[in-house]
């Protein structure tokens, strides 16, 4: 086929494609940062702090340089004049905020169990390991802080002694009359959660390469990273290497889930060995390691009430949380529970709310941003408490939730917390939800069994949430002191041949940026799906990008790649009108071919004039020789997919197990590129917020060791842990983008974790139970039940109140 | 050092090594056989699934010189050249069913779960749903939620016992049940909503 006869094609967006990402990853043609070798590569190990907070009076690596293969070992102390202030934290989220100097090796005090005291440098990975053993340490033990309101007392131990408190940051926002709200309100309902901490666990664990300037002048750096981009600013900024003689590459990167959305002590540290050593050096963390030195999310304490007239209506809201911030501010720790500050009203209209949201430093591994940031937190929370408002005033749980969500046609609609979400239909994704999941017919079995006193009671949990994303806009990003914007960018070639490659400024780590980018631009330019590549994560080949987090990078990056091809074809058609001596005002544009109205046989297809214009020997006077187009798109607001969830548990009152019987999920991420895709997404994010329902907790003792410190003991679910997930799909087309979209990574995720545990407490409801600790564990479930009186069928009266059947 | 020699992917490799050497290391460092990855230092991952001597293993638990004199084999090994221009034509089934249900997103885990599963179908060749859930107990995925690899599971099942599958659903349009587009205005009119 030449670029003279290219086919037109069908519609290439909104149907599934098979993914082109999938070749090498099923046959192990792989890249991943580990996979990497150079010549006179070195390994990179570190010596960590078995103690959670203490200062460290002596680090000696004499030993460990005698030992076979070292080339080199280093302190915190030798290093330190390499990285001016430290790590960076991207968002001072208050003027006042406390913010702790953060070395990528510490000198004199370490802050959190697998706090880096020194590094060793090795020919193998194995004498890199062993050498760090002959590392002597000397620690002086310091009070470690664990629990965050214990923190916050007068004269409260120091997580860090060169802080006056541990409160990092308090940050108020009070919208509405919150005391009118309050004031005679008919019922008011006021509950603390805790919001455990999570350990995000994506699969591949981290690993850096740095090679230095050889022939070139330029530093290469390959990291299993979500943010090339960014970490190549910071790392400049951090460590003294000018930005343009740096070189991120991110290749084949296993999953991040906001684990790699940072900028990692060992990125530092690998990049000036590299510089001091002259020879490539390599890093890899074991998982054990990565789950002291990875950062971990969530750990809230959320104290609510809400205020509701007689009939349900709700008047106000008030939010006052504790984040745990961990020992140091990683790139925007203080800024995730803040992005849950616009989320406590969720989808519902009321009249006032307020949030006091305050972080606090802990002898723990730092938090971030993982799959959600601040938006599972806030969902819970709101989830969870309308289902016990509802049960307080006697409504059922959907018809409180309809009284106070916004209509369909109320759209565009101004939250009480300040934003607009732009579309969304909760009456159409809670009918077909319902439908799908026999909700009635639930209801009834669960009577039944309340009933008969069955010692496995039947739970049903719904979650009608929203969430925003797509980080973006920048106006708003500055608005919150985020420090960068929320723009994308991508180019889009037009090569001689006809081939296109696009260039985006997103970096995928298995969401199937290459399939549906190449979607995008086959449709828009009309040339074949296959004809498309996609080339990313590589700052010299992307040279500008704002990254992958925030389910940003189809409504931000898939719509920079959507303005980048219109540019195209508006250039296009200008040639094609000049060699078709037409004007353009006479062209049509239909699946790559330009015609003349009424004329179809004049015409050129896009390839053509690609061609043409690659030869250059006649074009339009007043424009370049090319085809080729960037854009910078800055989306005028953020997404807001929503959706209703529904949840079927049976529990065992004997044993406190949990079974996760069904689980239905109607989400509405406005118009899709490729469905399969977003299938998948919807999946893997359910199975996360599933997991810190029923499974996983990062688990502290009061010395500050991480007790959950491997896959052993820390438990991420397995395939014979989940069921077989229901999904369906309703689409309100998102107004703040060209293509419709909404983003999808996270919708999962924030929804799920409410929808179980509102179904765990519905089947307890009986017993007199309103709350279980998360995870709903076995222990967990069974101390509840344990701790509760009286026993099941024993106070039928209150236990009907939820179930609207009973 | 010790001297080992095995075949790996049907290459007789024949080398000194640390008696320590875990054979996941042999393979990726010494070998250069990066299609298996290393998640976990507990052996609970499974990303590291290979088979040894027609067994799967976490060859990370595995020493080297234990697999002395074995026949190893890796997800590299697992493709035939291709029977015709197409790349595709000499995959494994379970590397073509994986693809065609999306039973990947980032890849790290495949090469373990493709691994195991082939295990699991040598033993079982007709499994249930449940069979494939509880057989994939010891490897990790936390991409998909699991639901595309039970099924892409299943897919290879049915070929391998000889039977159509079908096509993968590459064009289909997955539409939404409810388009509440502002052009079907009377779609939002007519639903039925809460109780």
């Amino acid at each position: 086929m030449t670029a003279l006869d290219a086919p037109t094609t069908d519609a290439v967006v909104g149907v599934t494609k098979l993914r082109k990402e999938d070749a090498h990853l099923v046959t192990g043609r792989t890249r991943w940062t580990d996979n990497v070798q150079l010549p006179g590569l070195l390994h990179v190990a570190l010596v960590r702090s078995p103690m959670a907070h203490a200062r460290v009076t002596d680090v000696d690596v004499s030993a460990a340089l005698e030992q076979p293969g070292v080339v080199a070992a280093y302190t915190g102390a030798d290093l330190v004049e390499h990285w001016s202030g430290g790590l960076p934290c991207a968002w001072p989220v208050t003027e006042d905020m406390r913010s702790p100097v953060h070395l990528p090796i510490a000198t004199d005090e370490v802050r959190h169990v697998g706090d880096a005291v020194a590094v060793v440098v090795a020919r193998t990975r194995y004498q890199a390991a062993d050498a760090t053993e002959f590392v002597v340490v000397d620690y002086e033990p310091l009070p470690v802080v664990t629990d965050m309101e214990a923190a916050l007392a007068d004269g409260a131990d120091l997580a860090d002694s060169t802080l006056d408190s541990n409160e990092c940051f308090t940050w108020p926002m009070v919208n509405g009359d919150i005391d009118a709200a309050f004031d005679g309100a008919a019922h008011v309902v006021t509950r603390r959660f805790v919001n455990q901490r999570l350990i995000p666990t994506a699969i591949e664990p981290r690993a850096v390469v740095c090679a230095p300037p050889r022939d070139q002048r330029e530093f290469t750096m390959w990291s299993a990273t979500q943010i090339p981009h960014i970490l190549r600013l910071m790392l400049a900024l951090t460590c003294g290497v000018p930005e343009h003689e740096l070189r991120v590459i991110a290749p084949d990167v296993g999953g991040g889930f906001g684990s790699k959305l940072n900028v990692y002590a060992e990125e530092a540290i690998c990049l000036v060995l590299a510089k001091l050593l002259d020879q490539p050096v390599k890093w890899t963390e074991s998982r054990t390691e990565g789950y002291v030195a990875t950062i971990h999310g969530r750990d809230q304490v959320q104290d609510l009430s809400i205020a509701l007239d007689e009939d349900g209506r709700i008047r106000g809201l008030k939010a006052k949380l504790l984040a745990d911030m961990g020992a140091y501010l990683q790139l925007v720790t203080p800024g995730v529970p803040l992005l849950g500050a616009f989320m406590f009203n969720a989808i519902y209209k009321m009249d006032a709310l307020s949030f006091e949201c305050t972080g606090v430093f802990t002898n723990k591994t730092p938090t971030d941003a993982y799959r959600g940031a601040g938006r599972p937190e806030a969902t819970y929370a709101i989830e969870r408490l309308i289902d016990e408002a509802a049960h307080e005033i006697g409504m059922e749980p959907f018809e409180l939730r309809e009284r106070n969500w916004i209509k369909h046609e109320e759209f565009p609609y101004e939250t009480i917390a300040g934003i607009t979400y732009d579309s969304g239909n909760y009456e159409a994704a809670t009918a077909r939800a319902k439908e799908m999941f026999d909700y009635d017919g639930l209801r009834a079995e669960q009577a039944r069994r309340r009933e008969s006193g069955d010692k496995v009671q039947l739970g049903i949990g719904i979650s009608t949430f929203t969430e925003m994303c797509g980080l973006a806009p920048s106006r708003v990003l500055g608005s919150l002191s985020y420090g960068a914007g929320g723009w994308e960018h991508a180019s889009v070639r037009m090569l001689a041949t006809g081939k296109v490659e696009v260039v985006t400024g997103t970096s995928p780590h298995g969401q199937g940026h290459v399939t549906a980018w190449s979607q995008i631009a086959a449709q828009a330019l009309g040339v074949p799906y296959e004809d498309v590549e996609v080339r990313h994560g590589d700052t010299a080949v992307a040279h500008k990008g704002m990254d992958t987090y925030g389910s940003r990078s189809l409504v931000v990056g898939g719509y920079a790649v959507q303005v980048a091809c219109d540019k195209v074809v508006a250039k296009a058609k200008r040639v094609a009108a000049h060699m078709l001596e037409a004007s353009e005002d006479d062209l049509e544009f239909d699946r790559g071919t330009f015609s003349v109205r009424g004329s179809p046989d004049a015409s050129r297809t896009i390839q053509d004039v690609a061609l043409a214009v690659f030869a250059a020997h006649d074009y339009p006077e007043d424009m370049e020789p090319s085809l080729d187009s960037d854009a910078t798109v800055d989306p005028e607001n953020f997404s807001y997919p929503h959706g209703t969830h529904l949840a079927a548990v049976e529990v065992d009152t004997e044993t406190g197990m949990v079974h996760l019987r069904d689980y239905v999920a109607v989400d509405d991420v406005g118009k899709v590129i490729n469905p399969q895709i977003v299938e998948g997404q919807v999946h893997g994010g359910l199975a996360q917020g599933i997991a810190q329902a029923l499974f996983e907790e990062a688990v502290y003792d009061a010395e500050g060791n991480l007790v959950t410190g491997s896959l052993v003991d820390y438990y991420v679910p397995s395939a014979a842990d989940l069921p077989t997930f229901r999904t369906d799909r309703t689409e309100t087309p998102a107004t703040s983008n060209p293509l419709g979209v909404k983003g999808v990574g996270e919708a999962g995720t924030i929804a799920s974790t409410p929808a179980i545990m509102n179904a765990v407490v519905d089947a307890l409801r009986p017993m007199g139970i309103n709350d279980v600790p998360m995870p709903a564990s076995p222990r967990n479930v069974w101390e509840t039940i344990q701790s509760a009186a009286p026993p099941v069928g024993g106070d039928k009266a209150s236990g009907a109140t939820n179930g609207g059947a009973a | 050092m010790t001297r080992v020699q095995m075949t790996v992917d049907g290459q007789a490799c024949d080398d000194d090594v640390e008696p320590r050497l875990l054979l996941v290391h042999y393979l990726r460092d010494v070998l250069g056989k990066t299609g298996t990855n290393v998640g976990c230092d507990t052996s609970n991952c499974g990303a590291c699934t290979v088979h040894l001597d027609g067994d799967s293993v976490k060859s990370c638990t595995v020493l080297t010189v234990q697999a002395d004199g074995a026949e190893v084999a890796t997800i590299e090994g697992l493709a035939q050249p291709p029977t015709d221009g197409d790349a595709t034509s000499g995959w494994h089934p379970l590397q073509k069913a994986f693809h065609a249900e999306h039973g990947l997103q980032c890849g790290y885990c495949t090469p373990g779960m493709i691994m195991s599963s082939m295990d699991l179908l040598g033993r079982n060749p007709s499994p249930s749903e449940e069979d494939v859930r509880h057989g994939l107990e010891g490897n990790l995925c936390r991409c998909t939620g699991y639901v595309n690899i039970v099924r892409s599971v299943l897919r290879a099942a049915a070929e391998l016992r000889g039977e159509t599958v079908g096509d993968a659903d590459e064009g289909g349009i997955g539409e939404a049940d409810v388009v509440s587009d502002p052009e079907h205005e009377e779609q939002l009119e007519n639903l039925e909503v809460a109780p």
